[in-house]
């Protein structure tokens, strides 16, 4: 069986319809078990109190605000090579969600920033490129909304995805070759000498699983609810053609 | 059960509160849109078999 079945709306509707009840259940127990685990169960950091409890929101939204927008580029791809039209209706649906862990992570961050650094933003490499993929964000959005036909929506908006890639890249790597300002390096990575106590990193990742799983699950759900409008306007088209 | 959140109490409460919330909006959003779409889709469906069935009738 090819990867490229899913491209086929039909396919695409009855697997992703098997498969919503069994991440849906997946993420409330990964998800509510780990912000749980997370705010009632760990410890307060010795240097940063209880402020420490932000991190369960904080890195799971910053990771899925880049990811989410990586899978936007891989999809936009798919679309600019292959013209699979449900690559592009999936780029469409996970905007508003890349959107809204962005926010989170923008807005966590600020919170967190204020009692431990002294200030609710900087203009550091990475929080700025974060900034500025939130507004690619938007803009992607917005794209999409403004062009009639979906097919020129499709691939400016996939164009406009490339370029904003740059950004996703530099909110997540620049902390590694750009030296300055104010955000530390990784919270967790394979090198262990970087990782936060295994008391904060074990309920942080299953945090940051039921971030990855509640995307996915948003994904799938809107994916649909996009093949459905355009199965809606096909028909409609229909309608007027023979009235 | 609930943690001493001590002088941070604010700070903590205010990010999970309006994470919180983003996300909750962002799931009912979600749902209620795909069930808007779900119920004009059925509508347009059935308005298509019926106009199919009237023109076999004839």
């Amino acid at each position: 069986m090819s990867i490229w079945e899913y491209a086929n709306p039909m396919k695409f509707m009855q697997t992703s319809g098997w498969l919503l009840p069994w991440v849906t259940g997946m993420t409330l127990v990964c998800l509510i078990g780990g912000l749980f685990w997370g705010f009632f169960l760990t410890p307060d950091d010795y240097k940063q109190g209880s402020t420490v409890k932000i991190i369960y929101l904080h890195v799971p939204a910053a990771i899925m605000g880049t990811s989410a927008w990586f899978m936007m580029l891989v999809t936009s791809l798919i679309w600019l090579v292959r013209r699979h039209h449900v690559s592009a209706l999936a780029a469409k649906a996970a905007a508003p969600i890349g959107l809204t862990f962005t926010v989170i992570g923008l807005v966590t961050g600020a919170i967190w920033g204020q009692p431990m650094w002294g200030t609710w933003w900087a203009w550091d490499p990475r929080l700025t490129a974060f900034l500025i993929l939130g507004l690619f964000y938007l803009g992607y959005i917005a794209l999409w909304a403004a062009v009639e036909d979906p097919d020129t929506a499709a691939d400016l908006t996939s164009v406009l995805c490339v370029v904003g890639s740059v950004f996703a890249f530099l909110s997540r790597y620049a902390v590694l070759f750009w030296n300055q300002g104010l955000h530390q390096g990784a919270s967790l990575s394979l090198d262990a000498e970087e990782n936060v106590a295994d008391v904060y990193a074990w309920p942080l990742w299953t945090c940051i699983a039921g971030f990855l799983l509640l995307f996915v699950l948003l994904v799938l759900l809107r994916t649909r609810t996009e093949i459905r409008a355009r199965r809606i306007a096909a028909l409609l088209a229909r309608e007027r053609r023979l009235a | 059960m609930i943690p001493d959140l001590g002088k941070y109490a604010g700070a903590v409460l205010g990010a999970y509160g309006a994470s919180i919330l983003l996300l909750v909006g962002l799931v009912l959003a979600s749902l209620w849109q795909a069930r808007r779409m779900k119920r004009a889709l059925d509508a347009v469906e059935a308005r298509a078999r019926a106009r199919a069935g009237e023109a076999t009738d004839v």
